[in-house]
């Protein structure tokens, strides 16, 4: 009854909406990849990305060293508190969420303090009479910024996917015989899939795409797609059609790395079922 | 390995997974009372930085524009949001799943794509001359931009809540005489209201809180986390650590006002549910 | 019986997605009666609830309350309310506010609707849980609430759909005869929606059974337990032995190779007929004196009686008595004319 026809207008206003900005722009993009700044058709943006490989494989790499650290880091997090007794979850789950509302430019800048020349960190070694390291700009730094942004992203899925692992479960695996790996491989990481697989889409996406944290952990010698894309956008090399192949690229690498966890989700599905 | 040992572990790993977390807010949230501006030196003791702070124009007006910014925007989502909700409940499953599944690409897709979308939609406009000589970039673009990525959260908040309804609350109130009107003022709307002022809460802080997407849509606006980014560009500012403590202490009293809140009414209800039960066990007699 | 009916549904079809639920659809439903409609899950009954509610349009058909065709008429128009499956009470109010919804939707001035809502909540026996949250309820007083947040707007019907089902054994034996004492207290008319026999039985001035779709018997809960017109009500009213026999002539019938006297006529000579025996009319006597004899496979203790599964001649019967038998035991049994039930074959 509420499903009236009459009701169907409601939404009127949101698609028109959705249409104009949502997947209008999205066909801009595509349509100035395709374009030079005449208008004409060309494929040269796309193959000139091909100059910036070693950039968008930095990008990839370091993004995925940043999720493999924050799938390791989070995984025991999640299982810890899971088992936890359910007021001290509510407590603990809040310090976890807590950070990720501080805005992460300030979280980022943070951690630029800490790892300069004369920050804290190389402060610390001086005391035992190392260092000083070089950390700010480099490759490391741009990974630890990332780990430490996206980390409760991570967290937070594995853990709602623990919270449904009964201890009778675990018991059940020791019971028939499973030792602490046996246990971690064969009953945890399965009934955990989807969460994972949430927790690496939440990490990857925003890490291969970022230009802030490079911008200010990793000085001018860590470009990433974002950086490139942004300077395409807003900075010196103002190219919008170069910028919109860019972003295409990166859209195809965000939808590959998406059904990819999908795929994984859906096939570990199966095996809970 | 025994019982105690491996508690033991447990907790000292997640004591170093939090020190990671909080060391470096701990350390901002430090400097900010530093009497010098040296980030490895505490040379003394001052509340000056939080002075400055409050006297900074470029983050006060920044601040003030955010906060107008993050209402309009996230009152207009919202009630977009909502009215979408109720007419996609009503729609075929095919017709559901497709805007749902656009709805999604906001929310799925990398910030800087949607951000920069916008940005040439937007250059588009003001190649065909919307806009006017000073172009469009500013409060309108802003605005939008930040309704087409908030409106999604309303409508994946509300939606799930609007399905979970009972379907005979609606048919009980036209029974008991409401029009279907009054039965959606009456009935649905109050029982969607938690849901929808949680989306609005949700599209406020995202509003508040986004970067990447303003910032490339803002023109010449600066929103609070553009001139947050123009002032790590400036290398050495302590008053962004006074501004990291003064925002972390504001989101720690939130949440621990929200928190008691919810508290508090989990455990009336609980207690309301053990009454129920009791009451349940003499009604049997 | 009181002739005058209040509603009256004339050919009623209903589709769903091209799916026939109820196929000309015939019913006459008389004044202050305990009406029930009782049939297995998918036979129709709550969608005939729910055509009379108003909140299925039927395909083809009418609806009249009291000889008015109300068919075009939406549900907050109609002069009757629901008592729904989960209660559908509104979370948002309290038990005071709920039960005062209907009437203050009619505008009635606050000091009329305390004391009918007070009323109304005595009636049912919340005294004292007006100002209760409904979280703060247990199913049974959530059941209540509901019933007199319909019965306050004084509807001249009052439809029930499985009120009952969600509540535990002891609480529906409870609540059945208080339903039982407020419509005798209200005087007006109940529909109520079942799909437990039992509950038909003890509750109703008339049972209608259904399935598929349609009416399969209408009829006081003494006819239809010991009249059933037609296998299916046989089957679904109680637990029935239904055996292959010929109608030698006029009140006698062959079957289980002997003859029996019977109260029914008017078949053909020789007719082959369908024989309903209830498994309590079965008497058990010494094989020496049974008109049949059967070798008993099973027995099962089931508090009042036992139940024995005994083969007669190919036949599994199924028979209650209050002696047991041993298994392996051959007995014999006699039934009495007025305990055997003909039917056509054609109605099987």
């Amino acid at each position: 009854m509420l499903k009236s026809k009459a009701s169907r207008w409601l939404a009127g206003p949101y698609l028109l909406w959705m249409g104009i900005f949502i997947v209008v722009p999205l066909i801009i993009v595509v349509w100035y990849a395709m374009t030079n700044s005449e208008g004409q058709f060309t494929l040269d943006n796309l193959t000139q990305i091909g100059r910036y490989a070693s950039v968008f494989m930095r990008s990839l790499i370091l993004a995925a060293v940043s999720t493999v650290i924050c799938l390791i880091l989070a995984f025991p997090v999640g299982y810890f508190l899971s088992r936890l007794r359910a007021n001290k979850q509510h407590i603990m789950l809040m310090l976890v969420m807590l950070p990720m509302w501080m805005n992460f430019l300030l979280r980022t800048y943070a951690w630029m303090t800490l790892l300069e020349k004369n920050g804290l960190i190389n402060k610390l070694f001086g005391l035992f009479g190392l260092g000083p390291f070089t950390m700010i700009n480099t490759s490391g730094a741009v990974v630890l910024g990332m780990v430490y942004n996206y980390l409760p992203f991570m967290i937070l899925p594995i853990y709602t996917a623990m919270t449904k692992i009964d201890d009778s479960i675990i018991e059940a695996a020791q019971d028939l015989g499973c030792n602490v790996w046996q246990i971690l491989w064969r009953v945890l990481v399965p009934l955990t899939g989807p969460g994972i697989a949430t927790g690496i889409t939440q990490v990857f996406v925003p890490a291969v795409s970022t230009f802030i944290i490079s911008r200010m952990l990793g000085g001018g010698s860590n470009l990433l797609i974002g950086d490139l894309i942004e300077l395409q956008f807003l900075g010196n090399s103002y190219n919008l059609n170069l910028g919109s192949a860019m972003s295409l690229v990166l859209m195809v690498i965000v939808l590959l790395c998406m059904s990819f966890t999908s795929s994984f989700d859906e096939s570990e599905m199966e095996g809970v079922m | 390995m025994n019982k105690k040992q491996s508690v033991l572990l447990q907790r000292t790993y997640i004591v170093l997974v939090f020190c990671f977390m909080y060391l470096p807010i701990a350390v901002m949230i430090a400097f900010s009372f530093n009497q010098s501006k040296s980030r490895s030196y505490f040379t003394g003791f001052t509340l000056d930085w939080y002075k400055s702070l409050f006297h900074n124009e470029m983050i006060l007006s920044a601040l003030g524009s955010s906060l107008v910014l993050a209402l309009a925007s996230s009152i207009l989502a919202t009630v977009l949001g909502t009215l979408a909700t109720i007419g996609i409940n009503s729609m075929s499953r095919r017709s559901q799943l497709l805007i749902n599944n656009i709805s999604y690409v906001p929310v799925v897709n990398p910030e800087i794509i949607t951000g920069v979308s916008l940005m040439l939609l937007f250059v588009m406009a003001q190649n065909f001359g919307i806009g006017g000589e000073g172009g469009i970039f500013g409060w309108t673009t802003l605005l939008i931009a930040h309704i087409t990525f908030n409106v999604p959260y309303v409508i994946f908040n509300v939606g799930p809540k609007l399905r979970q309804l009972d379907p005979s609350l609606y048919n009980a109130a036209l029974d008991l005489g409401c029009t279907p009107r009054q039965a959606f003022s009456k009935v649905i709307l109050p029982q969607l209201s938690p849901a929808i002022l949680s989306a609005f809460l949700i599209s406020l802080t995202y509003s508040i809180d986004d970067f990447m997407i303003s910032y490339f849509n803002s023109g010449t606006m600066q929103t609070l986390p553009i001139a947050i980014y123009s002032m790590t560009r400036k290398k050495v500012s302590p008053e962004i650590n006074a501004l990291s403590a003064v925002m972390f202490c504001v989101i720690l009293t939130i949440i621990l006002i929200s928190n008691a809140l919810d508290s508090r009414a989990y455990r009336r209800n609980q207690k309301a549910i053990r009454k129920a039960m009791q009451a349940e066990g003499e009604g049997v007699r | 019986m009181n002739e005058n009916c209040i509603v009256s549904l004339k050919d009623i079809v209903v589709e769903f997605d091209g799916q026939k639920v109820l196929d000309g659809l015939s019913l006459d439903i008389h004044d202050k009666e305990f009406v029930t409609f009782l049939g297995p899950s998918g036979c129709g009954k709550t969608t005939t609830l729910r055509v009379i509610a108003g909140f299925v349009t039927p395909k083809s058909g009418n609806v009249f309350f009291d000889g008015k065709d109300i068919a075009d008429l939406p549900p907050y128009k109609r002069p009757v309310n629901t008592v729904f499956q989960k209660y559908a009470l509104f979370p948002h109010l309290n038990v005071f506010e709920n039960v005062a919804f209907g009437l203050r939707l009619k505008k009635l001035p606050e000091e009329e609707i305390r004391p009918k809502v007070l009323e109304m909540l005595e009636i049912v026996g919340l005294k004292g849980y007006e100002r209760r949250s409904i979280y703060q309820l247990s199913g049974g007083q959530q059941q209540r609430v509901a019933i007199a947040r319909s019965l306050v707007n004084q509807p001249r019907v009052l439809l029930l759909d499985e009120p009952l089902g969600a509540l535990d054994l002891k609480l529906r034996k409870e609540m059945q005869l208080e339903l039982k004492r407020l419509q005798r207290e209200m005087n007006i008319t109940f529909v109520y929606v079942t799909h437990d026999q039992e509950e038909a039985l003890t509750m109703s001035d008339t049972v209608v059974v259904m399935s598929g779709g349609n009416i399969q018997q209408i009829g006081s809960p003494q006819d239809i337990y010991n009249e059933p017109q037609n296998a299916f009500v046989a089957q679904f009213i109680g637990d029935s032995n239904i055996v292959d026999g010929v109608m030698l002539k006029d009140f006698l019938v062959n079957f289980g190779g002997h003859d029996f006297a019977c109260v029914d006529r008017g078949f053909k000579i020789n007719e082959p007929v369908k024989v309903v025996i209830r498994p309590e009319d079965v008497q058990i006597v010494p094989p020496s004196i049974g008109m049949l004899t059967g070798l008993v496979r099973e027995v099962i203790f089931k508090g009042v009686h036992f139940e024995m599964h005994v083969d007669v001649e190919g036949y599994e019967w199924l028979i209650h008595s209050t002696q047991a038998s041993v298994p392996g035991e051959l007995i014999g049994m006699n039934i009495g004319p007025d305990e055997i039930h003909i039917m056509k074959r054609s109605e099987v």
